[in-house]
Protein backbone atom coordinates (compact mmCIF):
# COMPACT_ATOMS: atom_id res chain seq x y z
CA UNK A 1 0.00 0.00 0.00
CA UNK A 2 1.68 3.10 -0.92
CA UNK A 3 1.68 6.33 1.96
CA UNK A 4 -0.74 8.34 0.21
CA UNK A 5 -3.23 5.30 0.66
CA UNK A 6 -2.13 4.88 3.83
CA UNK A 7 -2.76 8.26 5.03
CA UNK A 8 -6.04 8.07 3.51
CA UNK A 9 -6.92 5.22 6.66
CA UNK A 10 -6.34 8.00 8.97
CA UNK A 11 -8.78 10.21 10.74
CA UNK A 12 -7.84 14.22 9.59
CA UNK A 13 -9.97 16.85 10.18
CA UNK A 14 -8.59 19.94 7.95
CA UNK A 15 -8.30 23.27 9.13
CA UNK A 16 -8.49 25.92 6.19
CA UNK A 17 -5.61 27.43 8.11
CA UNK A 18 -2.27 25.84 7.59
CA UNK A 19 -0.54 24.69 10.27
CA UNK A 20 3.16 24.40 8.32
CA UNK A 21 4.93 27.16 6.74
CA UNK A 22 7.48 27.08 4.43
CA UNK A 23 10.15 29.92 4.14
CA UNK A 24 10.90 29.04 0.28
CA UNK A 25 13.18 31.40 -0.23
CA UNK A 26 15.58 30.04 2.86
CA UNK A 27 15.30 26.71 1.28
CA UNK A 28 16.61 27.74 -1.89
CA UNK A 29 18.91 29.99 -1.11
CA UNK A 30 20.90 28.09 1.44
CA UNK A 31 19.65 24.26 2.45
CA UNK A 32 21.53 21.63 0.19
CA UNK A 33 20.41 18.72 2.26
CA UNK A 34 16.46 18.88 2.19
CA UNK A 35 16.26 17.02 5.06
CA UNK A 36 12.22 17.39 5.07
CA UNK A 37 11.87 15.34 1.70
CA UNK A 38 13.23 12.37 3.55
CA UNK A 39 12.45 12.41 6.72
CA UNK A 40 8.71 12.97 6.92
CA UNK A 41 6.87 9.72 7.62
CA UNK A 42 3.98 11.18 5.49
CA UNK A 43 6.01 12.15 2.95
CA UNK A 44 4.41 15.52 2.12
CA UNK A 45 7.26 17.71 1.01
CA UNK A 46 8.01 18.29 -2.74
CA UNK A 47 10.00 20.33 -4.76
CA UNK A 48 7.27 21.84 -7.02
CA UNK A 49 7.25 22.45 -11.08
CA UNK A 50 8.83 26.26 -10.14
CA UNK A 51 11.20 24.15 -7.72
CA UNK A 52 10.29 25.67 -4.63
CA UNK A 53 9.08 23.55 -1.97
CA UNK A 54 6.03 22.66 -0.78
CA UNK A 55 4.35 20.60 2.23
CA UNK A 56 0.92 18.81 2.17
CA UNK A 57 0.31 19.96 5.57
CA UNK A 58 -3.41 18.28 5.22
CA UNK A 59 -2.16 14.80 5.75
CA UNK A 60 0.60 15.78 8.59
CA UNK A 61 1.06 13.22 11.00
CA UNK A 62 2.28 16.11 13.66
CA UNK A 63 5.35 14.46 14.80
CA UNK A 64 7.37 17.10 13.88
CA UNK A 65 10.35 15.82 12.93
CA UNK A 66 10.98 17.95 9.70
CA UNK A 67 10.85 21.08 12.37
CA UNK A 68 13.20 19.35 13.93
CA UNK A 69 15.59 18.04 11.27
CA UNK A 70 15.53 21.52 9.63
CA UNK A 71 18.58 23.25 10.32
CA UNK A 72 18.18 26.25 8.61
CA UNK A 73 14.98 27.32 10.44
CA UNK A 74 12.80 27.81 7.18
CA UNK A 75 9.59 26.46 8.88
CA UNK A 76 7.03 28.11 10.73
CA UNK A 77 5.22 24.84 12.70
CA UNK A 78 2.68 24.74 15.24
CA UNK A 79 0.40 22.11 16.07
CA UNK A 80 -3.45 22.97 14.34
CA UNK A 81 -5.90 24.45 16.10
CA UNK A 82 -8.13 22.33 18.70
CA UNK A 83 -10.75 20.34 16.75
CA UNK A 84 -8.34 20.34 13.89
CA UNK A 85 -5.32 17.99 12.69
CA UNK A 86 -5.26 14.35 12.82
CA UNK A 87 -7.08 12.21 15.58
CA UNK A 88 -5.72 8.64 16.32
CA UNK A 89 -8.56 6.60 16.64
CA UNK A 90 -5.95 3.74 17.89
CA UNK A 91 -2.02 5.09 18.69
CA UNK B 1 -8.58 36.30 34.93
CA UNK B 2 -11.06 33.27 36.18
CA UNK B 3 -8.35 31.36 38.39
CA UNK B 4 -7.90 27.52 39.58
CA UNK B 5 -5.50 25.52 41.81
CA UNK B 6 -3.80 24.20 38.92
CA UNK B 7 -4.32 24.04 34.97
CA UNK B 8 -2.50 21.07 33.28
CA UNK B 9 -0.67 21.45 29.47
CA UNK B 10 -1.80 18.56 27.58
CA UNK B 11 -4.01 15.40 28.16
CA UNK B 12 -1.92 12.73 27.39
CA UNK B 13 -0.59 10.21 30.29
CA UNK B 14 1.65 12.36 32.02
CA UNK B 15 -1.04 15.10 32.35
CA UNK B 16 -3.85 13.03 32.83
CA UNK B 17 -1.93 11.00 35.64
CA UNK B 18 -0.96 14.16 37.37
CA UNK B 19 -4.64 15.25 37.23
CA UNK B 20 -6.15 12.33 38.80
CA UNK B 21 -3.51 12.70 41.62
CA UNK B 22 -5.11 16.50 42.26
CA UNK B 23 -8.50 15.57 41.64
CA UNK B 24 -8.29 12.51 44.11
CA UNK B 25 -7.26 15.33 46.58
CA UNK B 26 -9.85 17.58 45.82
CA UNK B 27 -7.98 20.18 44.30
CA UNK B 28 -9.39 22.12 41.41
CA UNK B 29 -7.50 20.99 38.49
CA UNK B 30 -8.23 21.78 34.82
CA UNK B 31 -6.06 19.70 31.60
CA UNK B 32 -6.53 21.32 28.09
CA UNK B 33 -6.11 18.81 25.69
CA UNK B 34 -6.00 19.60 21.79
CA UNK B 35 -7.14 16.55 20.69
CA UNK B 36 -10.87 15.96 19.96
CA UNK B 37 -10.10 13.30 22.92
CA UNK B 38 -7.51 12.40 25.74
CA UNK B 39 -5.17 10.18 23.15
CA UNK B 40 -6.13 11.59 19.63
CA UNK B 41 -2.77 12.71 19.18
CA UNK B 42 -0.68 10.24 20.91
CA UNK B 43 1.46 7.50 19.84
CA UNK B 44 3.43 4.59 21.18
CA UNK B 45 5.03 1.36 20.37
CA UNK B 46 3.65 -0.06 22.69
CA UNK B 47 4.18 -1.60 26.45
CA UNK B 48 3.53 0.01 29.48
CA UNK B 49 5.93 -1.41 32.11
CA UNK B 50 3.60 -1.82 35.08
CA UNK B 51 5.80 -2.83 37.20
CA UNK B 52 7.44 0.49 38.25
CA UNK B 53 4.60 2.00 38.78
CA UNK B 54 2.06 -0.60 40.08
CA UNK B 55 2.03 0.82 43.52
CA UNK B 56 1.19 4.09 42.06
CA UNK B 57 -2.31 4.49 41.80
CA UNK B 58 -2.99 0.69 42.81
CA UNK B 59 -6.44 1.08 42.44
CA UNK B 60 -6.20 2.15 38.73
CA UNK B 61 -4.83 -0.98 36.82
CA UNK B 62 -7.30 -3.41 37.75
CA UNK B 63 -9.72 -2.00 35.56
CA UNK B 64 -7.30 -0.17 32.99
CA UNK B 65 -7.94 -0.97 28.78
CA UNK B 66 -4.72 -3.25 28.72
CA UNK B 67 -4.37 -5.08 25.11
CA UNK B 68 -2.40 -7.97 26.08
CA UNK B 69 -0.05 -9.01 29.62
CA UNK B 70 3.35 -9.70 27.32
CA UNK B 71 4.45 -12.96 28.40
CA UNK B 72 6.87 -13.50 25.03
CA UNK B 73 10.11 -11.60 24.64
CA UNK B 74 11.67 -11.65 21.53
CA UNK B 75 14.77 -10.38 19.74
CA UNK B 76 16.16 -10.51 16.67
CA UNK B 77 19.15 -9.30 15.40
CA UNK B 78 19.23 -8.88 11.36
CA UNK B 79 22.13 -9.41 9.40
CA UNK B 80 21.75 -9.05 5.57
CA UNK B 81 20.60 -12.25 3.91
CA UNK B 82 20.94 -13.72 7.55
CA UNK B 83 19.24 -13.23 10.96
CA UNK B 84 18.82 -14.71 14.06
CA UNK B 85 16.19 -14.69 17.00
CA UNK B 86 16.20 -15.00 20.90
CA UNK B 87 13.13 -15.96 22.54
CA UNK B 88 13.59 -15.54 26.36
CA UNK B 89 11.10 -17.71 27.90
CA UNK B 90 10.89 -16.78 31.78
CA UNK B 91 8.30 -18.04 34.17
CA UNK B 92 8.35 -14.85 35.88
CA UNK B 93 6.84 -12.80 32.81
CA UNK B 94 4.29 -15.81 32.00
CA UNK B 95 2.96 -15.76 35.34
CA UNK B 96 0.57 -12.79 36.95
CA UNK B 97 1.21 -10.07 38.48
CA UNK B 98 2.78 -9.54 34.78
CA UNK B 99 5.55 -6.74 34.00
CA UNK B 100 4.59 -5.35 31.31
CA UNK B 101 1.08 -4.98 28.89
CA UNK B 102 0.71 -3.92 25.26
CA UNK B 103 -1.69 -0.53 25.33
CA UNK B 104 -3.13 1.41 22.52
CA UNK B 105 -2.87 5.20 23.34
CA UNK B 106 -6.71 6.17 22.09
CA UNK B 107 -7.85 3.52 24.20
CA UNK B 108 -5.74 4.30 27.74
CA UNK B 109 -5.54 7.68 27.11
CA UNK B 110 -9.55 8.37 27.35
CA UNK B 111 -9.83 5.92 29.84
CA UNK B 112 -7.53 7.81 32.18
CA UNK B 113 -9.45 11.06 31.30
CA UNK B 114 -12.62 9.04 32.40
CA UNK B 115 -11.03 8.39 35.63
CA UNK B 116 -9.84 11.92 36.08
CA UNK B 117 -13.26 12.89 35.33
CA UNK B 118 -15.25 10.84 38.04
CA UNK B 119 -13.18 12.14 40.40
CA UNK B 120 -13.75 15.58 39.65
CA UNK B 121 -11.57 17.02 37.73
CA UNK B 122 -12.29 19.09 34.13
CA UNK B 123 -10.65 17.95 31.32
CA UNK B 124 -11.46 20.21 28.31
CA UNK B 125 -10.49 18.37 24.98
CA UNK B 126 -10.61 20.39 21.82
CA UNK B 127 -8.88 23.07 23.00
CA UNK B 128 -5.05 23.93 21.67
CA UNK B 129 -2.95 25.77 24.53
CA UNK B 130 -1.77 28.85 22.59
CA UNK B 131 0.87 30.29 25.49
CA UNK B 132 2.17 29.48 28.88
CA UNK B 133 1.96 33.02 30.35
CA UNK B 134 4.62 34.20 32.74
CA UNK B 135 4.87 37.14 35.13
CA UNK B 136 8.71 38.05 35.92
CA UNK B 137 9.93 34.34 37.00
CA UNK B 138 6.74 33.42 37.72
CA UNK B 139 4.60 31.26 35.73
CA UNK B 140 0.71 32.54 36.16
CA UNK B 141 -1.52 30.66 34.10
CA UNK B 142 -2.65 30.38 29.88
CA UNK B 143 -3.57 31.46 27.39
CA UNK B 144 -6.46 29.46 24.93
CA UNK B 145 -8.01 31.25 22.11
CA UNK B 146 -9.39 34.22 23.67
CA UNK B 147 -9.19 32.56 27.11
CA UNK B 148 -6.65 33.77 30.19
CA UNK B 149 -6.84 31.55 33.26
CA UNK B 150 -4.70 31.41 36.04
CA UNK B 151 -3.68 28.89 38.53
CA UNK B 152 -1.60 28.74 41.45
CA UNK B 153 0.37 26.39 39.43
CA UNK B 154 0.91 24.88 35.32
CA UNK B 155 2.24 21.49 34.69
CA UNK B 156 3.71 21.20 31.72
CA UNK B 157 2.63 18.03 30.24
CA UNK B 158 2.77 19.01 26.40
CA UNK B 159 4.73 16.14 25.35
CA UNK B 160 8.47 15.80 23.52
CA UNK B 161 8.16 18.65 20.91
CA UNK B 162 8.13 21.20 24.08
CA UNK B 163 6.85 23.90 21.91
CA UNK B 164 4.99 26.31 24.52
CA UNK B 165 7.68 25.40 27.25
CA UNK B 166 10.70 26.31 25.03
CA UNK B 167 9.16 29.62 23.72
CA UNK B 168 9.30 31.21 27.25
CA UNK B 169 12.34 29.49 27.96
CA UNK B 170 11.71 26.81 30.30
CA UNK B 171 13.58 24.10 28.35
CA UNK B 172 15.51 24.09 24.85
CA UNK B 173 14.02 23.51 21.98
CA UNK B 174 14.20 19.98 20.57
CA UNK B 175 17.39 18.81 18.68
CA UNK B 176 17.57 16.32 16.08
CA UNK B 177 20.69 14.05 18.25
CA UNK B 178 18.51 13.73 21.28
CA UNK B 179 15.23 12.58 19.17
CA UNK B 180 14.04 9.47 17.24
CA UNK B 181 11.11 9.09 14.64
CA UNK B 182 8.97 6.59 15.64
CA UNK B 183 6.19 5.47 13.31
CA UNK B 184 4.12 2.30 12.94
CA UNK B 185 0.64 0.37 11.60
CA UNK B 186 -2.05 -1.05 13.44
CA UNK B 187 -3.03 -4.24 11.69
CA UNK B 188 -6.11 -6.42 12.24
CA UNK B 189 -5.90 -9.64 12.99
CA UNK B 190 -8.41 -12.15 14.92
CA UNK B 191 -7.32 -12.77 18.22
CA UNK B 192 -7.72 -16.73 17.80
CA UNK B 193 -4.60 -15.78 14.86
CA UNK B 194 -2.83 -13.81 16.62
CA UNK B 195 -2.65 -16.49 19.79
CA UNK B 196 -1.83 -19.13 17.18
CA UNK B 197 0.79 -17.41 15.02
CA UNK B 198 2.96 -15.99 18.32
CA UNK B 199 1.77 -19.30 20.13
CA UNK B 200 0.46 -17.58 23.39
CA UNK B 201 -2.19 -18.79 25.26
CA UNK B 202 -5.39 -16.84 25.58
CA UNK B 203 -5.30 -13.48 26.38
CA UNK B 204 -1.47 -13.48 26.39
CA UNK B 205 0.86 -11.51 24.03
CA UNK B 206 4.37 -10.95 23.01
CA UNK B 207 6.74 -8.43 22.50
CA UNK B 208 9.48 -8.55 19.79
CA UNK B 209 11.88 -5.85 19.06
CA UNK B 210 14.36 -6.30 15.51
CA UNK B 211 17.94 -4.92 15.23
CA UNK B 212 20.11 -4.04 12.02
CA UNK B 213 18.86 -4.31 8.64
CA UNK B 214 15.22 -3.35 9.65
CA UNK B 215 17.05 0.37 9.67
CA UNK B 216 19.58 0.04 7.24
CA UNK B 217 22.23 0.21 9.96
CA UNK B 218 20.85 3.67 11.03
CA UNK B 219 20.47 4.09 14.94
CA UNK B 220 17.41 2.58 15.84
CA UNK B 221 15.35 -0.63 15.58
CA UNK B 222 11.68 -2.31 14.53
CA UNK B 223 9.34 -3.51 16.76
CA UNK B 224 5.90 -5.35 16.96
CA UNK B 225 3.63 -5.76 19.71
CA UNK B 226 0.21 -8.07 20.27
CA UNK B 227 -2.54 -6.27 20.97
CA UNK B 228 -6.47 -7.76 21.73
CA UNK B 229 -7.32 -8.02 18.03
CA UNK B 230 -4.08 -6.40 16.32
CA UNK B 231 -0.40 -6.02 15.97
CA UNK B 232 1.12 -2.80 16.01
CA UNK B 233 4.40 -2.73 14.03
CA UNK B 234 6.90 -0.02 13.78
CA UNK B 235 9.90 1.40 13.15
CA UNK B 236 12.14 3.55 15.53
CA UNK B 237 14.80 5.42 13.76
CA UNK B 238 17.45 8.54 14.82
CA UNK B 239 16.75 11.74 13.48
CA UNK B 240 20.33 12.36 13.41
CA UNK B 241 21.03 8.88 11.76
CA UNK B 242 18.83 9.70 8.64
CA UNK B 243 20.63 12.64 8.28
CA UNK B 244 23.91 10.85 8.64
CA UNK B 245 23.67 8.25 6.02
CA UNK B 246 25.27 9.24 3.02
CA UNK B 247 22.35 7.43 0.84
CA UNK B 248 19.36 9.12 2.47
CA UNK B 249 16.10 6.90 2.46
CA UNK B 250 12.58 8.40 2.80
CA UNK B 251 11.57 7.27 5.72
CA UNK B 252 8.38 5.83 5.07
CA UNK B 253 9.52 3.00 2.61
CA UNK B 254 11.71 1.45 5.46
CA UNK B 255 8.33 0.33 6.84
CA UNK B 256 7.26 -1.05 3.40
CA UNK B 257 10.75 -2.86 3.09
CA UNK B 258 10.62 -4.32 6.81
CA UNK B 259 7.08 -5.71 6.42
CA UNK B 260 8.14 -7.40 3.05
CA UNK B 261 11.45 -9.18 4.81
CA UNK B 262 10.58 -13.14 4.87
CA UNK B 263 10.38 -13.10 8.45
CA UNK B 264 7.85 -10.38 8.77
CA UNK B 265 5.77 -11.32 5.62
CA UNK B 266 4.10 -14.34 7.27
CA UNK B 267 3.53 -12.29 10.51
CA UNK B 268 2.05 -9.55 9.08
CA UNK B 269 -0.32 -11.84 6.65
CA UNK B 270 -4.03 -11.42 5.95
CA UNK B 271 -3.60 -8.36 8.64
CA UNK B 272 -6.00 -5.25 7.72
CA UNK B 273 -4.40 -1.79 8.30
CA UNK B 274 -6.49 0.20 9.73
CA UNK B 275 -4.20 3.00 11.25
CA UNK B 276 -0.50 4.95 10.19
CA UNK B 277 0.64 7.24 13.05
CA UNK B 278 4.06 9.08 13.43
CA UNK B 279 4.88 10.65 16.93
CA UNK B 280 9.01 11.54 17.86
CA UNK B 281 10.47 10.24 20.85
CA UNK B 282 12.97 11.79 23.67
CA UNK B 283 16.22 9.77 23.65
CA UNK B 284 18.67 12.53 25.03
CA UNK B 285 18.84 11.17 28.34
CA UNK B 286 19.03 12.59 31.66
CA UNK B 287 21.94 15.29 30.01
CA UNK B 288 18.74 16.60 28.43
CA UNK B 289 16.37 16.61 31.23
CA UNK B 290 15.34 20.42 31.47
CA UNK B 291 14.96 22.33 34.86
CA UNK B 292 12.24 20.46 36.13
CA UNK B 293 10.51 23.36 38.31
CA UNK B 294 10.02 26.51 39.31
CA UNK B 295 7.97 29.21 40.72
CA UNK B 296 4.62 28.19 39.91
CA UNK B 297 5.42 25.23 37.46
CA UNK B 298 6.38 22.29 37.10
CA UNK B 299 7.20 19.76 34.29
CA UNK B 300 6.30 16.32 32.97
CA UNK B 301 6.74 13.20 30.77
CA UNK B 302 8.48 13.93 27.52
CA UNK B 303 7.59 17.46 27.98
CA UNK B 304 10.61 16.71 30.76
CA UNK B 305 12.36 14.09 28.29
CA UNK B 306 11.59 11.35 30.98
CA UNK B 307 11.87 8.84 28.31
CA UNK B 308 14.69 6.40 28.17
CA UNK B 309 16.01 4.04 25.33
CA UNK B 310 17.75 1.15 26.07
CA UNK B 311 17.84 -0.61 22.86
CA UNK B 312 15.85 -3.55 24.20
CA UNK B 313 13.43 -1.87 26.64
CA UNK B 314 11.96 1.36 25.07
CA UNK B 315 10.59 3.27 28.52
CA UNK B 316 8.30 6.56 28.14
CA UNK B 317 5.01 5.44 29.57
CA UNK B 318 5.96 5.03 33.07
CA UNK B 319 7.97 8.04 33.12
CA UNK B 320 4.84 9.83 32.30
CA UNK B 321 2.88 8.61 34.24
CA UNK B 322 5.37 8.27 38.02
CA UNK B 323 6.09 12.09 36.98
CA UNK B 324 2.48 13.41 36.65
CA UNK B 325 2.03 11.34 40.56
CA UNK B 326 4.95 12.75 42.26
CA UNK B 327 4.02 16.38 40.59
CA UNK B 328 0.37 15.93 41.93
CA UNK B 329 1.95 15.15 45.96
CA UNK B 330 4.18 17.81 45.42
CA UNK B 331 1.47 20.64 44.22
CA UNK B 332 -0.85 19.41 46.63
CA UNK B 333 1.92 19.90 49.30
CA UNK B 334 2.87 23.39 48.31
CA UNK B 335 -1.20 24.54 48.20
CA UNK B 336 -1.75 23.18 51.63
CA UNK B 337 1.09 25.24 52.83
CA UNK B 338 0.58 27.85 50.60
CA UNK B 339 3.64 28.86 49.04
CA UNK B 340 3.71 27.75 45.26
CA UNK B 341 7.02 29.13 44.79
CA UNK B 342 10.14 27.27 42.95
CA UNK B 343 11.09 26.70 46.90
CA UNK B 344 7.91 25.47 47.39
CA UNK B 345 7.55 22.78 44.81
CA UNK B 346 11.41 21.63 45.00
CA UNK B 347 10.04 18.46 46.93
CA UNK B 348 9.13 17.66 43.27
CA UNK B 349 12.69 16.76 41.86
CA UNK B 350 13.37 15.22 45.29
CA UNK B 351 11.17 12.66 44.73
CA UNK B 352 11.70 11.94 40.92
CA UNK B 353 15.64 11.81 42.12
CA UNK B 354 14.58 9.20 45.05
CA UNK B 355 12.44 7.07 42.50
CA UNK B 356 12.82 4.86 39.94
CA UNK B 357 12.34 8.00 37.17
CA UNK B 358 15.80 9.79 38.10
CA UNK B 359 17.45 6.83 38.65
CA UNK B 360 17.21 4.61 36.00
CA UNK B 361 17.57 7.71 33.86
CA UNK B 362 20.67 8.00 35.61
CA UNK B 363 21.91 4.35 35.53
CA UNK B 364 21.14 4.47 31.62
CA UNK B 365 23.03 8.03 31.47
CA UNK B 366 25.43 6.30 28.99
CA UNK B 367 23.52 5.03 26.86
CA UNK B 368 22.37 7.68 24.48
CA UNK B 369 26.19 7.71 23.85
CA UNK B 370 26.92 4.17 23.02
CA UNK B 371 23.93 4.06 20.88
CA UNK B 372 25.11 6.62 18.34
CA UNK B 373 27.73 3.98 17.35
CA UNK B 374 26.60 3.04 14.24
CA UNK B 375 28.09 -0.84 14.18
CA UNK B 376 25.64 -1.57 16.93
CA UNK B 377 23.24 -1.95 14.00
CA UNK B 378 25.46 -3.04 11.17
CA UNK B 379 28.34 -5.29 12.67
CA UNK B 380 26.80 -6.77 15.62
CA UNK B 381 23.79 -8.24 13.93
CA UNK B 382 25.51 -8.77 10.72
CA UNK B 383 28.19 -10.69 12.86
CA UNK B 384 26.10 -12.93 14.89
CA UNK B 385 23.89 -13.99 12.45
CA UNK B 386 26.83 -14.89 9.79
CA UNK B 387 28.84 -16.92 13.09
CA UNK B 388 25.76 -18.90 13.06
CA UNK B 389 25.24 -19.12 9.60
CA UNK B 390 28.20 -20.82 9.22
CA UNK B 391 27.61 -23.19 12.05
CA UNK B 392 24.30 -24.55 10.49
CA UNK B 393 25.85 -24.48 6.99
CA UNK B 394 26.55 -28.02 5.28
CA UNK B 395 28.09 -27.33 2.75
CA UNK B 396 29.75 -29.17 -0.71
CA UNK B 397 33.15 -28.86 1.08
CA UNK B 398 34.67 -30.88 3.76
CA UNK B 399 32.93 -28.94 7.05
CA UNK B 400 35.62 -27.21 9.43
CA UNK B 401 35.55 -28.41 12.95
CA UNK B 402 32.95 -26.80 15.26
CA UNK B 403 35.49 -25.16 17.36
CA UNK B 404 37.62 -23.96 14.55
CA UNK B 405 34.58 -22.32 13.30
CA UNK B 406 33.85 -20.76 16.21
CA UNK B 407 36.82 -19.70 17.53
CA UNK B 408 37.72 -18.21 13.64
CA UNK B 409 34.31 -16.47 13.93
CA UNK B 410 34.95 -15.11 17.05
CA UNK B 411 38.28 -14.10 16.38
CA UNK B 412 36.96 -12.02 12.91
CA UNK B 413 34.06 -10.24 14.81
CA UNK B 414 34.76 -9.82 17.96
CA UNK B 415 37.70 -10.29 18.73
CA UNK B 416 39.32 -7.44 18.05
CA UNK B 417 40.69 -4.15 19.73
CA UNK B 418 38.07 -1.85 18.02
CA UNK B 419 35.08 -4.68 19.37
CA UNK B 420 36.83 -5.25 22.66
CA UNK B 421 36.75 -1.47 23.05
CA UNK B 422 33.01 -1.51 21.90
CA UNK B 423 31.86 -4.08 24.38
CA UNK B 424 33.75 -2.96 26.99
CA UNK B 425 31.74 0.35 26.66
CA UNK B 426 28.45 -1.73 26.76
CA UNK B 427 29.14 -3.07 30.43
CA UNK B 428 27.51 0.68 31.60
CA UNK B 429 24.54 -0.25 29.87
C1 LIG C 1 6.77 4.82 18.21
C2 LIG C 1 6.93 4.97 19.71
C3 LIG C 1 7.16 3.85 20.48
C4 LIG C 1 7.24 3.96 21.87
N1 LIG C 1 7.30 2.83 22.61
C5 LIG C 1 7.17 2.91 23.95
C6 LIG C 1 6.99 1.74 24.72
O1 LIG C 1 6.92 0.63 24.21
N2 LIG C 1 6.88 1.87 26.08
C7 LIG C 1 6.90 3.10 26.68
O2 LIG C 1 6.77 3.16 27.92
N3 LIG C 1 7.06 4.22 25.98
C8 LIG C 1 7.18 4.16 24.62
N4 LIG C 1 7.26 5.31 23.88
C9 LIG C 1 7.34 6.60 24.57
C10 LIG C 1 5.97 7.01 25.14
O3 LIG C 1 4.98 6.87 24.18
C11 LIG C 1 6.02 8.46 25.63
O4 LIG C 1 7.11 8.61 26.51
C12 LIG C 1 4.73 8.87 26.32
O5 LIG C 1 3.69 8.90 25.39
C13 LIG C 1 4.86 10.23 26.98
O6 LIG C 1 3.63 10.64 27.52
P1 LIG C 1 3.33 12.18 27.78
O7 LIG C 1 2.02 12.23 28.44
O8 LIG C 1 4.49 12.80 28.46
O9 LIG C 1 3.29 12.83 26.34
P2 LIG C 1 2.18 12.70 25.20
O10 LIG C 1 1.59 11.37 25.21
O11 LIG C 1 2.81 13.17 23.95
O12 LIG C 1 1.06 13.73 25.67
C14 LIG C 1 1.15 15.11 25.44
C15 LIG C 1 -0.25 15.63 25.32
O13 LIG C 1 -0.26 17.05 25.28
C16 LIG C 1 -1.15 17.48 24.28
N5 LIG C 1 -0.71 18.81 23.87
C17 LIG C 1 0.50 19.15 23.37
N6 LIG C 1 0.56 20.48 23.13
C18 LIG C 1 -0.64 20.98 23.50
C19 LIG C 1 -1.20 22.27 23.48
N7 LIG C 1 -0.52 23.32 23.04
N8 LIG C 1 -2.46 22.44 23.93
C20 LIG C 1 -3.19 21.38 24.37
N9 LIG C 1 -2.72 20.12 24.41
C21 LIG C 1 -1.45 19.92 23.97
C22 LIG C 1 -1.06 16.42 23.23
O14 LIG C 1 -2.19 16.42 22.38
C23 LIG C 1 -0.96 15.16 24.07
O15 LIG C 1 -2.20 14.63 24.41
C24 LIG C 1 7.18 5.24 22.48
C25 LIG C 1 6.99 6.37 21.69
C26 LIG C 1 6.84 6.24 20.33
C27 LIG C 1 6.56 7.48 19.51
S1 LIG D 1 15.16 21.15 5.44
FE1 LIG D 1 14.37 23.19 5.93
S2 LIG D 1 15.53 24.60 4.65
FE2 LIG D 1 15.86 22.54 3.84
S3 LIG D 1 14.32 22.34 2.21
FE3 LIG D 1 13.43 21.49 4.09
S4 LIG D 1 12.33 23.20 5.02
FE4 LIG D 1 13.72 24.08 3.49
S1 LIG E 1 5.19 16.97 11.36
FE1 LIG E 1 5.81 14.91 10.73
S2 LIG E 1 4.15 14.24 9.38
FE2 LIG E 1 3.91 16.44 9.61
S3 LIG E 1 4.98 17.29 7.86
FE3 LIG E 1 6.46 17.25 9.54
S4 LIG E 1 7.53 15.33 9.36
FE4 LIG E 1 5.70 15.19 8.07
Amino acid sequence: MNIEAKLGLDVFKIDKERHITIDVEVCNRVCTDKACLYVCPAHLYEIDDQGNNTVNFEGCLECGTCLISCDHRALEWHYPRGEYGVQYRMG
Amino acid sequence: MEKVDCIIVGGGLAGLSAAYGLASEGLEVMVVERGDYSGAKNVTGGRLYLSPIRDIYPELWESAPFERPVTRELVTLMGDGASTTLELASDCFATAPYQSYTVLRARLDQWLADQVMEKGGMVITKNRVDEILVEGSKVIGIRAGADDIGADVTIIAEGVLGLLSSKVGLREEPLARDHALGYKEILELPSSVIQDRWHLNEGEGAAHLFMGEVTKGMMGGGFLYTNKDSISLGIVVGMSAMRERKEKIESHTLLDAFKELPQIRPLVEGGTLVEYSAHAIPEGGIAKVPKLFGDGYLMVGDAAGLALNALLTVRGMDFAIASGFYAARAVADAKSRGDCSAAGLAQYEQSLRSSFVLKDLETAKDIPHIMENPRLFTHYPQAVSGLLEKLYTIGPHPSQKLSSTVIGGVRKDFMNARTLKELYAMRKI
